[in-house]
């Protein structure tokens, strides 16, 4: 435990610089576009899918990752395409689950052992994958799944666009996976205009769940 | 039949319930005028101790996969402050009495319950402050919540992927 400690706090700090150098080019896309979802428990994945409502078909296949404790979101999201898929014929959607990364007030320091576990399936399942674009909005899940990406990125693997929508129960503060995702997303919309003046890089398009 | 329905979303929140259920509560719901309790109690205890009355006819279930009826059918909604329970029932148009959980540390959910407040959307208060809150409350003066624009985040996403 005591020796994978520096390298768990390690692995963000290269990342950073990392990061921000692959973040410059942000060429034009041709539809369609691959899209990675990634669900959570409880509002998460409502608010998720209200995202995802007025998106056309060019976001299409449609991933979902979760975490396999939650039980809620798998029906949810069926549900959506069921109708979805009333209306485009052509509609496709897989589901993907990876070990919870973090469970609501878990401790800092078992949370990095445990992100660092789902690391282990989600840099896996990111390359099978390999989405043109990730949507996420909160949950534990997303840190390793957005952290896998950003790896596939700096070995010019895939170039993601990884879009933080922060959840609209954040008023006045971030989330922990927002104050993370703030400096590796490319975009990071918030939907309350107090965190847009803390957090002037942000997007802030109003109310959009 | 005017109907209450209570929620806690995916959590358990057994203050809630037990308030709800007290003695106090259920005299001030029935003084005005409600007939039904219908409590939805996620993750925490099933039997909250208390018998309906042929007054106050008392319900409870854990979960369902969609909680839209319930809602449809509410006269009125206690509500735990997850945005999704929040929206739900804004959207469906039914007053809504937020009761936020004070044994959750860094109770995140106070500041949508505070701004949805602030708005003029809904009531709110604690699990302390509940029965006063429903002896005194006045739902004409809750102010209609317009729905989120999520047109506006796709044509966002249009533009940044450069399909515009």
């Amino acid at each position: 435990m005591q020796s994978l400690l520096p390298v768990a706090l390690l692995l963000p700090l290269l990342l950073v610089p990392l990061a921000l150098l692959a973040r410059r080019r942000r060429g034009r896309r041709t539809p369609p576009l691959r899209l990675l979802v990634v669900a959570g428990s409880g509002g998460h994945t409502t608010e998720i899918l209200r995202l995802l409502s007025c998106l056309s078909e060019s976001y299409s296949p449609r991933h979902y990752i979760f975490a396999d404790s939650d039980k809620m979101s798998e029906a949810k999201i069926r549900s959506f395409e069921q109708k979805r898929a009333e209306t485009f014929s052509n509609s496709q959607f897989t589901l993907d689950r990876i070990p919870r990364s973090r469970e609501v007030r878990q401790s800092w320091t078992s949370s990095v052992v445990t992100t660092l576990y789902s690391l282990l399936y989600s840099i896996p399942l990111t390359y099978r994958l390999k989405p043109d674009l990730i949507l996420c909005n909160g949950p534990g899940t997303c840190v390793p799944v957005c952290i896998s990406a950003l790896l596939l990125r700096l070995l010019g693997i895939k170039r993601t666009i990884i879009v933080y929508v922060e959840s609209i129960c954040r008023v006045e503060t971030l989330s922990l996976s927002g104050k993370i995702l703030y400096y590796f997303s490319d975009y990071f919309i918030v939907q309350w205009p107090d965190l847009k003046e803390k957090y002037p890089k942000s997007v802030y398009l109003g109310r959009i769940v | 039949m005017k109907s209450v329905f209570v929620t806690v979303g995916t959590t358990s929140f057994d203050d809630l319930i037990a308030t709800v259920c007290s003695p106090a509560a259920l005299q001030v719901l029935q003084s005005r005028g409600y007939q039904k309790l219908v409590l939805q109690v996620g993750r925490g205890e099933l039997k909250p101790a208390v018998r309906g009355s042929p007054a106050l006819a008392v319900e409870a279930f854990r979960f369902k996969d969609s909680l839209a009826e319930d809602l449809r059918r509410a006269d009125l909604v206690i509500s735990h402050a997850g945005a999704g329970s929040c929206l739900e029932t804004l959207e469906e148009g039914k007053p809504l009495i937020v009761v936020t959980n004070e044994k959750l540390m860094n109770n995140h959910q106070l500041e949508l319950a505070k701004q949805l407040h602030r708005d003029g959307h809904v009531l709110y208060c604690n699990c302390s402050t509940l029965v006063e809150t429903l002896q005194s409350m006045d739902l004409s003066t809750l102010k209609p919540y317009p729905p989120g624009q999520p047109e506006k985040f796709a044509l966002f996403l249009d533009q940044v992927v450069g399909f515009q």
